[in-house]
């Protein structure tokens, strides 16, 4: 990338393990030696609002936030939180999409309807999106739960990130007896983007 | 080595470092885990207080005390504890006490954004500022010395964005630092009158003193580059304006009271465009303003809200990243709910059914405000419930009354909600209360509190008896009902609201964080009994959804965790046990 700084916005819903996501991230840039910032905010996390973590690397970073237009990967776990946020991605950057859908509450009490062709209308904009079904995955992996360590793996890939410090992280964050299946979600999600 | 932290930790570290061996606050975001990170090190004394203002008292007793002492509790809670603030900053330490102030600018989590840098300049006690976690560690470490060496308190201000984000720190080793002998000194202690004003002259002194520390101090620092544009900024921005404006000349301020006038104005003849960029008030600016400064601030930046790069790119560059791809706005919000199984969801079902009047208060269950429940007519702060409700009965009279709750938490009782009850039973109110005890304070992720029986490192202590305290203060009409069993909850509530004497009603059941067994108990919808009605979907709840085109109501079970509520309001049965 040609930025002297990496930027990275993970976005989902609360309690779909984006924090996972970021820690693993984090963790390896800074073995990398790099100077990292990572901005969540987490108040209500907890109780299914829309939650956004900011991971940014590089040689210096100062603004613990990401500027709109300026992000160069959104991981979203979940649809509509892709486009919530898409204002932060960069015109020619990446947009990987879980395959996913959560109703919020206006849609769930039949308010509003859930946007049915977003990622559609994501891809027109961003020409670099890919949808990826890291739930499915993980189920072949052996837990569906690994699903954000799939999306992990995708992330490695477009970013470049040595897969050895990755797997490091991934031992040292999970729980120990989830770690074989996370590492082989890793693993699948790394392929998708190889393929 | 080098490793991330949140600015909250490094707040933890660098007290310990410092030597700091007691550590008191009351639960806020966003300033939580800063002393249940300090709980952890090994050798000192931490507690939740009961609420802000006892957890600043028990610092100003173990300061008088001879030991270095670490407050911290949210913007919002200064105002619980600005009592013994104004007078603590006349007595001035005996071991340095630094009062950590995590104000939300953007309010991601609080009912306002006040300007805690505010009490600096009111209550005449220095404030820090720091920029990253790094300096976070660092201010705090030299925020003790500063307390002794200028005999007062120390305000640290922060806020969410510094607390919440990780950033790199190099740790540093941990001081010995002896606890300072005690004598008895009543002049300086006690404040009378007499004494008072002896110590307000102290206190003006020590004022000068601190300006003339802040002209010369390492806190505060000049970068000189292109000199068409001067930004005086402080905190988090500075690195919004880092990030935004490379280039330009900068006066970085580590501490905002008192400020440094001599060095701003020889920062300011030497730019030729002087700037301001502070979130929130326009502290820094008023006071350039009143030294007969030109100096742009407010008039660019709002008063309003959290800043970001962007923004000062905007203002300053004419750069407009706003919705750029014109997508956002077609997104429905996604609100924070109740969680599945809250103990909270069918107590504001049950008012909302009965159209009763609620003076609500804050916690978790402030989310009953939010559609579809819709169950809350007023929150203003922490313990505002039960003296809201006697007020409203005062001026309405008591056949008001009869329609009308105040609603509030265990651990907000605990906090703020003792006093206001004591007020109905003294003043004669007829008020019914329900205190919704879910053995925990849920909305700050889960801390200890008196009425759960344990401390802030989970050790077993006296168990605050919320019955036996509520008959001793003169209600003398308590019930204990389960908030999950809905024809119990609006019995006790019908009861209680056509007595004329106040009343208690105790909602028991534990939040559905902290038990996490799902009962066991798998629900499904007879699509042949559902009549499309929708009122299950009035609850709110992720575990049931409803089928537009099938208009029938489905269970999710991914999120049910079978705690029963939806098939008590279903009219026509149709949410039944799957039998397995
Ligand atoms: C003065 C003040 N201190 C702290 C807070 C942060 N805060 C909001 S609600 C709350 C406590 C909630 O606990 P409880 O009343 O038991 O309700 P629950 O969330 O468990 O439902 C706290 C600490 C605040 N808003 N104001
Ligand atoms: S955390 Fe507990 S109290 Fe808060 S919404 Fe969830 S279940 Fe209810
Ligand atoms: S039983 Fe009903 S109310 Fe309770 S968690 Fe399941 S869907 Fe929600």
């Amino acid at each position: 990338m040609s930025k002297q700084v990496t930027d990275i916005l993970i976005v989902g819903v609360g309690g779909q393990g984006t924090l996972l996501t970021s820690r693993i991230l984090a963790d390896v840039a800074v073995q990398m030696g790099y100077d990292v910032k990572v901005s969540e905010i987490h108040g209500m996390a907890q109780r299914g609002g829309s939650v956004v973590t900011q991971v940014r690397y590089g040689k210096k970073v100062y603004s613990p936030i990401i500027k709109k237009g300026d992000a160069d990967i959104l991981l979203a776990f979940e649809k509509l939180e892709a486009a919530r946020w898409l204002d932060y991605i960069k015109p020619d950057g990446m947009v990987i999409i879980n395959d996913e859908r959560v109703d919020p509450l206006p849609v769930m009490s039949g308010k509003v309807k859930y946007p049915e062709d977003i990622v559609d209308k994501i891809q027109n904009l961003i020409p670099n999106t890919r949808l990826i079904n890291a739930t499915e995955i993980a189920g072949q992996c052996g837990n569906a739960r690994a699903a954000n360590v799939v999306l992990v793996g995708v992330l490695a890939a477009v970013a470049g990130l040595p897969v050895k410090e990755m797997e490091s992280a991934i031992r040292a964050l999970v729980p120990e007896k989830a770690i074989n299946i996370n590492l082989k979600a890793f693993e699948e999600g790394m392929k998708i983007i190889a393929d | 080595m080098k490793r991330l932290m949140i600015g909250n930790e490094a707040i933890a570290r660098g007290a310990y470092e410092a030597g700091a061996t007691v550590a008191t606050a009351y639960p806020g975001t966003p300033s939580t885990e800063i002393v249940s990170s300090f709980a952890k090190f090994d050798g000192v004394y931490a507690e939740w207080s009961p609420n802000e203002k006892v957890a600043l008292e028990v610092g100003i007793g173990a300061s008088i005390g001879g030991a270095r002492i670490l407050v911290a509790m949210k913007h919002v809670g200064v105002n619980v504890a600005a009592d013994p603030l104004y007078t603590f900053a006349y007595t001035g330490v005996n071991g340095g006490l630094v009062l950590v102030s995590a104000d939300d600018p953007g309010m991601h989590s609080s009912q306002n954004e006040q300007d805690n840098r505010g009490y600096g300049k009111f209550a005449k006690i220095p404030v820090l500022e720091p920029t990253d976690s790094q300096e976070a560690l660092e201010f705090c470490k030299m925020g003790f010395d500063i307390s002794e060496k200028f005999d007062t308190p120390v305000m640290l201000r922060i806020t969410t964005r510094l607390a919440h984000s990780q950033t790199m720190v190099e740790t540093g080793e941990k001081e010995e630092y002896e606890v300072k002998g005690y004598k008895k000194n009543a002049p300086k202690y006690v404040m009378l009158p007499a004494n008072a004003r002896g110590r307000h002259v102290e206190v003006e002194k020590r004022m000068l003193e601190l300006k003339e520390y802040a002209e010369s101090s390492e806190l505060n620092w000049i970068e000189l580059a292109d000199t068409k544009i001067g930004i005086i900024t402080s905190g988090v921005p500075y690195q919004y304006v880092k990030e935004a404006m490379p280039g330009v000349s900068i006066l970085k301020l580590g501490m905002v009271n008192p400020l440094p006038e001599t060095l701003i104005k020889e920062f300011a003849q030497k730019v030729d465009r002087l700037v301001v960029i502070e979130e929130l008030e326009p502290v820094i600016e008023e006071q350039i303003k009143s030294w007969g400064i030109q100096v742009e601030g407010k008039e660019l930046f709002s008063l309003l809200g959290e800043y970001s790069p962007e923004l000062i790119e905007k203002v300053l560059k004419g750069v407009n990243n706003e919705d750029m791809y014109g997508l956002v706005k077609e997104i429905p919000g996604r609100p924070p709910l109740l969680c599945p199984g809250c103990p909270h969801r069918g107590v504001f079902y049950t008012l909302r059914k009965m159209r009763l009047i609620v003076a609500g208060d804050i916690g978790c269950y402030t989310l009953g405000a939010l559609s579809p429940l819709d169950g809350i007519d007023t929150t203003i702060c922490m313990g505002a419930s039960i003296g809201t409700a006697m007020g409203m009965e005062k001026a309405r009279g008591e056949e008001f009354a009869e329609k009308m709750v105040a609603v509030i938490g265990d651990s907000t009782f605990v906090h703020s909600g003792i006093t206001p009850l004591i007020d109905i039973v003294y003043n004669q109110g007829t008020s019914t209360v329900l205190i919704l005890d879910n053995d925990t304070t849920a909305m700050t992720g889960h801390q200890e509190h008196p009425a759960t029986g344990k401390t802030i490192t989970s050790q077993p202590t006296r168990k605050l008896d919320l019955v036996a305290l509520v008959k001793s203060v003169g209600i003398e009409n308590v019930q204990v009902v389960d908030p999950l069993k809905l024809d119990e909850l609006q019995n006790a509530l019908k009861e209680e609201l056509g007595k004329r004497e106040p009343s208690v009603i105790i909602a028991k059941r534990p939040c559905a964080l902290i038990e996490r067994q799902p009962s066991g108990v798998k629900y499904y919808v007879d699509p042949e009994l559902c009549t499309g009605c929708k009122l299950c979907i009035r609850i709110g709840c992720t575990g049931i959804n409803f089928l537009d085109e099938e208009k029938i109501a489905v269970m999710n079970d991914n999120n049910c965790v079978g705690c029963g509520l939806c098939p008590q309001i279903c009219k026509f049965d149709a949410i039944k046990v799957l039998e397995v």
